[in-house]
């Protein structure tokens, strides 16, 4: 492949491949995303290549291994276009009747379609499925229809258009304002406007600037930027291109984890293909603008997502937060100028450059403009990766897009903005999702983890587990952070222990107002907030804790214990059997009983007992009843009459 | 160099470009209370005692003086109520660690701190970070590190490098904020393998 040399070419280019490629051949596209993967796309892939080969189809009929489609909870996601039939949950023993039914015989197997669980009805087209009808994926999108390993895929949707334009039609000041006009706003946390940041540096007199790729998503449950950067990693290098033509950086780095193995390969691959094709290197398209990327693999530490340890750690030092009260897009990486994005945020700039600013602030609300990307993870019925215009209301996210709660149960709070971000509760989910809105609500953005709870969810013991997981990932630098949130756990963990004192409460907020207001780093400063956004919402179930050593949602295991009804047990033995801990006596025709100096609390027979008997029962907060005499324990199956 | 005016707790203050609030202060007779802070060394921010309240064109906002610059107009708070529970919090935080530091208790005393406030776990070390700091800058050895990371990290010296510097030094020892000997312990420890064997036992 020879470089391209001007927008000329790269038009002649592009009208080339498209002009070889037939929409009307048929095409097999199965997402082969980190989580479809681990649902098996990958030996889906191999019967594939292997039926098409018996059926001598090979030639005619072509697969294509595309990123993540973001409806998780159903894959492996197969489409087969250009009829865009889609099928879920396709195993490798489907893989036969696929070719021969569907791509051969042009029919529908109505049992790997998408069946939708009101109307009962089989939905054939990906874009009718109520997960998807409501989305709008404006930056998720092309993921489902290209293969990320392809440079050629993204240039036939238009790919490094974008970066033409700036780089012929536009001045970087210029494409500084387009982004400042947009009011893009940083995809990985803060929601610090995007524009301003660039304009910072760009007005700097340092001739050495950089540009970096904030990569190093960590939050639980959170898997947006990862898919972007596998399944459509041109995007956010031709962003990260127009950012650096932008402030005038020549350097730039993508700061991914190591544990992203696929967004490694895929993105060390698109940076190799895009240096021969001439949009990076020296003399990018002819324009004489020159421009490199360097991937640097993050070691693990979840504080490095922080703008300045992130930079500390791509100089090579131990990831901490710098101590000063400067602006990195002024002083950063190395001292210079660095505007550091996350991947979200670089991939929106191609689109803003491409069709301009106007039509990006057609998406959102007054504060926060275009869509952003969701996780949507937890007690959901359709696990999943959502992108929605800002402005949503939380509501129609969890219930339309996310088909609701799971089992039957009643949704409980949703918990937003990553560990450090806060519970929403049932009252405020018409909340429409923006930057300022939930951050009004005690909770944030964050990078765009949604952790979805239902009944069953105690919220002392969230707060508890997101102060772990910060407790843990505490660099240890300044000692808000580091003791007080050693301190907090302590105290958080005694209380879902039943050993919670009156003055517990006082003490959490003083440490909250301490790290908040006293702390280096972001992660310290917003490291109380579980407990904070519990507490405004949930205060009850803090105080039931405390006060009357019990648990409402059932959940802390200290403070709740099984019991089976006698008026209910049938003696089935089922529970029996299933006791891992020995902790049931009863027989055949004898009531059983909870041994509670066994028992572990494991929950197995609350499990097992049938349904229609429901007889084991959970108990917080209250004596256990009396057991009954041995001799009312034997059931007389002659009394059935 | 060019002079800044500021306003430190109701009185005009000088300073020279480039320098920080706690300078600044410090320079006009003003204490602020600090346990991480060298002047020999780099600035730190690492025991956020010497948080103060700024009110910049309007606005409030906490920062720590040994790290803030002092700017033109800046109207500095070194005391008020918030900042006194901080202070008081952290060095609560501080004593679950080295209850008898001498350094800690005329300080706790200060700011009303209760020892007994946080279940105690006796490291003595508060990772202010002095002899590490001192160790690199100062003496450019490197013979003191941290170790591990945040609740786990501590102090450790490099047993092949303290082999040979340490003993004839010791400068690190008297900077500590809660015990010099836990300095002396840590450096024992780790030039005596078998002293190590036995205190972990």
């Amino acid at each position: 492949m020879s470089r391209i040399n001007s927008p000329a070419e790269l038009e002649a280019f592009r009208k080339g491949i498209l002009s070889k490629r037939d929409p009307n051949k048929p095409c097999i596209t199965l997402c082969s995303g980190s989580a479809c993967h681990a649902t098996g796309s990958g030996e889906v892939a191999l019967s594939l290549e292997a039926e098409l080969e018996k059926q001598g189809l090979s030639e005619q009929v072509e697969i294509r291994k595309t990123g993540c489609h973001g409806y998780c909870e159903r894959g492996p996601i197969t489409i087969i276009r250009p009829e865009d039939i889609s099928y879920f949950q396709v195993q490798p023993e489907d893989v036969p009747e696929i070719i021969s039914e569907t791509v051969k015989g042009k029919k529908v197997i109505d049992r790997l379609l998408y069946t939708d669980p009101e109307t009962k009805e089989n939905i054939v087209q990906e874009s009718e499925i109520p997960f998807y009808k409501h989305q709008e994926r404006l930056v998720f999108g092309s993921n489902g229809s290209i293969d990320p390993k392809s440079i050629d895929d993204y240039l036939a949707i238009g790919g490094y258009s974008a970066l033409q334009k700036a780089l012929y039609d536009m001045t970087p000041e210029g494409v500084v304002a387009e982004v400042k006009k947009s009011n893009l706003r940083g995809r990985g946390g803060g929601g610090f406007p995007t524009g301003r940041k660039w304009e910072g540096s760009r007005n700097d007199p340092d001739p050495i600037k950089y540009v970096i790729v904030n990569a190093d998503e960590g939050d639980p449950g959170a898997y947006m930027d990862r898919s972007l950067l596998e399944g459509n990693p041109h995007s956010v290098l031709e962003g990260l291109t127009l950012g650096a033509y932008a402030i005038g950086s020549h350097e730039g780095y993508i700061y991914v984890r190591q544990e992203y193995p696929l967004a490694v390969e895929n993105v060390l691959l698109a940076i190799k293909t895009a240096e021969e094709y001439g949009f990076l290197g020296k003399n990018i398209l002819g324009s004489g603008f020159d421009f490199k990327v360097i991937v640097h693999q993050g070691a693990g530490a979840f504080v490095c997502g922080e703008s300045t340890a992130l930079m500390t750690a791509l100089e090579g030092r131990v990831g901490e937060p710098r101590p000063k009260y400067i602006r990195s897009n002024i002083k950063g990486l190395w001292e210079k100028p660095s505007v550091l994005n996350n991947v979200e945020t670089w991939a929106n700039v191609p689109l803003i450059i491409n069709k301009g600013a106007d039509w990006f602030t057609q998406y959102g609300t007054e504060g926060s403009k275009g869509t952003k990307i969701f996780s949507l993870v937890g007690k959901i019925v359709n696990t999943g990766l959502v992108e929605v215009p800002m402005g949503m209301p939380l509501r129609d996210i969890i219930f339309k897009i996310g088909g609701g709660i799971p089992g039957g149960k009643a949704f409980k709070a949703v918990q937003t903005g990553g560990p450090s971000g806060g519970c929403i509760p049932e009252e405020l989910l018409d909340l429409q999702v923006g930057f300022d809105e939930l951050a009004q609500a005690g909770s944030m953005m964050g990078s765009g983890g949604m952790i979805v709870m239902d009944e069953d969810t105690c919220m002392v013991d969230v707060a508890r587990y997101f102060i772990a997981f910060l407790t843990d990932e505490s660099c240890g630098k300044c000692a808000p952070c580091r003791e007080g949130l050693r301190q907090m756990l302590k105290i958080l963990t005694r209380i879902t222990e039943g050993k919670g004192k009156e003055e517990d409460i006082t003490t959490l907020k003083d440490l909250a107002e301490t790290a908040k207001e006293a702390a280096l780093c972001a992660l310290g400063k917003t490291a109380p907030n579980p407990f904070l956004s519990t507490l405004r919402f949930f205060e009850d179930e803090y105080e039931a804790h405390i006060k009357d050593k019990r648990c409402p949602a059932l959940s802390c295991k200290a403070l709740i214990a099984y019991h089976i009804d006698p008026a209910k047990c049938k003696a089935c033995m089922i529970c029996a059997r299933k006791c891992p801990a020995d902790a049931i006596d009863g027989g055949k025709n004898k009531i059983h009983m909870i041994d509670q100096d066994k028992c572990t609390k494991c929950g197995t027979c609350y499990e097992v007992c049938p349904p229609r008997f429901g007889a084991v029962q959970k108990i917080s907060g209250e004596p256990l009843p009396d057991p009954i005499p041995e001799e009312e324990r034997i059931i007389r199956k002659k009394k059935k009459k | 160099m060019s002079e800044i005016l500021l306003q430190i707790d109701g009185k005009e203050v000088s300073a020279k470009e480039g320098m920080t609030l706690l300078e600044a202060a410090r320079g006009a007779g003003i204490s602020i209370p600090t346990l991480c802070h060298h002047e020999k060394l780099e600035p730190y921010g690492g025991c956020r005692l010497c948080i103060v309240e700024v009110e910049d064109r309007g606005r409030t906002k906490f920062v720590v003086s040994c790290v803030y610059p002092a700017e033109g107009n800046l109207v500095v708070r070194t005391r008020s109520e918030k900042i006194d529970r901080i202070r008081k919090t952290l060095l609560e935080l501080f004593l679950a660690h080295a209850p008898d530091a001498f350094e800690l208790q005329d300080l706790a005393k200060e700011y009303g701190a209760d020892k007994n406030r946080f279940e105690k776990e006796s490291s003595f070390c508060i990772h202010c970070g002095l002899c590490v700091r001192y160790c690199a800058e100062v003496k450019q050895k490197f013979a003191v590190g941290f170790v591990s990371r945040g609740t786990k990290k501590e102090i450790s010296f490099i047993p092949e490098i303290a082999a040979k510097e340490c003993w004839d030094c010791k400068e690190c020892f008297p900077l500590c904020p809660t015990e010099a000997l836990q300095a002396a312990f840590v450096l024992t420890q780790a030039l005596s393998p078998s002293l190590m064997a036995e205190s972990k036992k």
